[in-house]
């Protein structure tokens, strides 16, 4: 009797610890991983062509894909066009097209507005509609996009495609630079993430060493600009950056130089005005690191005979670490979805990937290939997180 | 347990509404709203379409500002009720979006019929709202000597500093081919064949190093203002704004501009899909559509409203006899054919 109810109590603490967390996980799995979930499928799911042209496939799949159009083709794809589609299924299909072979689009219309205006019962030709059926490579094109998973997005989003025999190639030179995108924008985010590191630790150590109304003034400097919008900061560092600028005048006030130094539409204002924003993401983890260090180590350590330096390089900074490295990680990743800073101070070098996604989200509506993009940075991330958990580790290994 | 389990239901019961609410909260019935593209333009619309149409109505009126994308358009609609009724879009918009059915079609007897609009004005999906340019503008405040042409625009030794552009091809394509000597009539002909596109790319290649990309219409405007560019491509309509508010002597030059057309069009599955129509009839009668080139020089596609127009005003619009001569229509067709190719080639060729 006494180890049932042993039992029951146990499953009834675990039952309400799942009830605690059950709101948490609802809404982790409704906002988070939902949509991740989405983005990853719209990446990688096609079909809609197949959707709206079943007889063309069945058609499609007994060509040899080299020669011209059969009849039976052509005869299919009029057949489906004469059949009624939901305009917007249709509208995906063509899109998904035209990302194939820009001018699909105009030909579909084309196309569709004659097989629907000819009279019942007439023959028509493909080709006497537009000359462009014709040529194999629109009916590869539809081929292509038939099955109704595919790599293309993925391998587009790092300038892969593949050739006319299915295998992996490069992109023709010149027609995306998506790698080179990406890799700027980790280049630009580990530079802003190293100048945050450089002035956020001593920053943090002296509001921790302070006190009082200077501890309030420093924490508010810091917290100030987070309760500013972002787009009034990027704002100011335009105004502060420009040729006829604060800096560029004081410089040239002071005789420092002649002309005015360009300091905007560069590399320079970009990791200047994104160091200054991101810097709260820095200063705070590591100023709560700082406070839960014992304040009496450092005297301890100069009581051993430490110098200032021995004391901060073997007692402080270890300890410090993790908190270091953890803000670190809050400012490469907030970096790396970049959008609106390198947009306004920045010049054609230094747009970030998030550009290219906002593109082909908002401006062409070709969900897969900015959700190929978002699973590309996604997951160079992830893999750059467990990076940062190796390296947050060792250092405590180092004091043991 | 109780608790437990009437806590759990609370928070089950929680999520789900705020799911539903997420899901469901367009669907609820809402005061008709209009979409339109910001800054003194739309402060332009509110007083002399979207106020006094509320007042004529007696019903509330909201609007809202976007930056354009035919994919913010194809997700609400997607998306089952859409949160907007009326958006005004510019042509590839009009075009995608009405190919794939975005659209309600519109009742052209509510707005007057056809033959009262430009002909480039009328569509089965929407109509007509403004024609604006996109022209090459300076401070003719601190260049000595006037710009004529997008050659001058190329010039940086006549004319020393940086160039400001629309970040993207549309435009930037078709002026380079024009400074390449291209007549205005010939440049979508020649932007067809793929030689024009890398004879585009070339010309642009030329002053690349000095050119400063700009997004948001309002940003050439200070780009002149604070004299980081010597000219750049700006809104004909933001230019005289800007005149006019802050006493610049901003100019723009008209021959090679490129003006286009903005419409007013209805989201598909809409609630207000009558308010909707009688408001795009609201602004398109000529008593009121007459009335927006004293706040806003864009030029008006009902043509009886562009009759009413003062001469001086009329004089500043694109739509002007003299501002026509050697501009170019923007060739819709040909951009929602290829902006994607084009700007994913643009991409890379910012990162070369």
């Amino acid at each position: 009797m006494h180890g049932y109810f042993a039992v029951r109590s146990a499953l009834r603490a675990r039952l309400g610890a799942i009830a605690l967390v059950a709101p948490l996980m609802c809404f982790v799995l409704f906002f988070f991983f939902w949509p991740l979930a989405t983005m990853m499928q719209a990446a990688v799911t096609d079909g809609t062509v197949r959707g709206v042209l079943p007889e063309t496939a069945a058609a499609l799949s007994d060509w040899d894909g080299e020669s011209g159009p059969t009849a039976a083709m052509q005869a299919a794809l009029i057949a489906d066009l004469r059949a009624p589609a939901q305009q917007m299924d249709f509208g995906d299909a063509v899109r998904r097209l035209n990302s194939e072979i820009s001018g699909f689009r105009s030909l579909m219309s084309r196309t569709a507005t004659a097989v629907r205006g000819a009279p019942e019962g007439s023959t028509l030709t493909l080709v006497g509609i537009d000359q462009r059926w014709g040529d194999p490579k629109y009916w590869q094109a539809i081929r292509r996009a038939m099955p109704l998973y595919t790599d293309r997005n993925l391998l587009a989003a790092v300038d892969l495609t593949r050739d006319a025999r299915g295998h992996i190639a490069q992109a023709e030179g010149g027609a995306s630079a998506n790698r080179q995108i990406l890799t700027r924008t980790f280049v630009i985010s580990a530079a802003v993430t190293l100048l945050c590191a450089a002035i956020g630790l001593p920053y943090a150590m002296i509001i921790a060493a302070s006190g009082g109304w200077v501890r309030t003034l420093l924490l508010i400097a810091v917290l100030l600009p987070l309760w500013t919008s972002l787009l009034v900061r990027t704002a100011a560092w335009f105004i502060l950056l420009q040729n006829e600028g604060i800096i560029n005048d004081t410089l040239i006030a002071l005789g420092l130089t002649d002309a005015p130094v360009q300091l905007i539409f560069n590399r320079t204002g970009v990791v200047i005005a994104m160091t200054h924003v991101l810097l709260p993401f820095m200063v705070l983890p590591i100023y709560s690191g700082l406070l839960a260090i014992p304040n009496n180590l450092l005297p301890a350590a100069a009581s051993l005979g430490a110098t200032r330096l021995q004391a901060f390089r073997h007692v402080l900074l270890p300890l410090a670490f993790p908190s270091l490295m953890s803000g670190c990680l809050l400012v490469f990743m907030v970096a790396l979805g970049y959008y609106i800073t390198p947009a306004l101070v920045g010049g054609a070098e230094e747009q970030m990937i998030s550009s290219v996604i906002a593109f082909f989200a908002t401006g062409t509506a070709n969900w897969g290939m900015a959700g190929a993009l978002g699973f590309i940075l996604l997951a160079v991330t992830t893999l750059l997180y467990f990076v940062y958990g190796r390296l947050s580790r060792s250092p405590t290994m180092m004091i043991n | 347990m109780k608790a437990m389990t009437l806590k759990r239901a609370t928070s089950v019961f929680g999520a789900a509404t705020l799911a539903l609410s997420i899901v469901a909260g367009s669907a609820a019935a809402r005061d008709l709203t209009i979409v339109s593209w910001g800054g003194n333009y739309q402060e332009a619309q509110k007083k002399i379409y979207f106020e006094p149409f509320s007042q004529k109505t007696g019903k509330p009126v909201l609007d809202e500002s976007w930056d354009g994308g035919i994919g913010v358009i194809a997700a609400k609609v997607k998306a089952g009720t859409p949160n907007w009724d009326v958006v005004q879009v510019e042509t590839e918009e009009l075009e995608l979006g009405c190919m794939d059915g975005f659209y309600e079609t519109i009742d052209w007897d509510k707005v007057g019929g056809k033959d009262k609009f430009l002909d480039a004005a009328v569509h089965e999906c929407g109509v007509g709202a403004i024609v604006w340019s996109t022209a090459l503008s300076y401070d003719a405040d601190r260049l000595k000597e006037a710009p004529t042409s997008w050659n001058d625009f190329w010039d940086t030794t006549k004319f020393p500093g940086k160039r400001g552009f629309r970040r993207g091809p549309k435009y930037s394509l078709e002026f380079a081919l024009m400074a390449d000597g291209v007549k205005p009539t010939d440049v979508y002909g020649v932007l067809r064949t793929p030689e024009g596109v890398d004879r585009a790319f070339k010309k642009l290649g030329d002053i690349k190093a000095d050119i400063v990309w700009w997004e948001a219409g309002a940003q050439p405007l200070q780009l002149l203002a604070s004299g980081e560019v010597a000219m750049t491509t700006a809104y004909n309509g933001r230019i005289s704004g800007i005149n006019k508010t802050e006493g610049k002597n901003f100019k723009i030059v008209w021959p090679g501009s490129i003006y286009a057309i903005d419409s007013w069009v209805i989201l598909k599955g809409s609630p207000n899909t009558d308010a909707a129509m009688d408001f795009i009839a609201f602004a398109s009668q000529p008593e009121n559509q007459s009335q927006l080139p004293e706040h806003i020089a864009y030029g008006l596609p009902q043509k009886d409203a562009a009759a009413l127009v003062p001469a001086e005003q009329a004089a500043e619009l694109p739509t002007a006899e003299a501002n026509l001569a050697e501009a170019v229509a923007l060739d819709g067709a040909f951009w929602v054919d290829n902006i994607e190719e084009l700007t994913s080639r643009f991409n890379a060729w910012l990162a070369e």
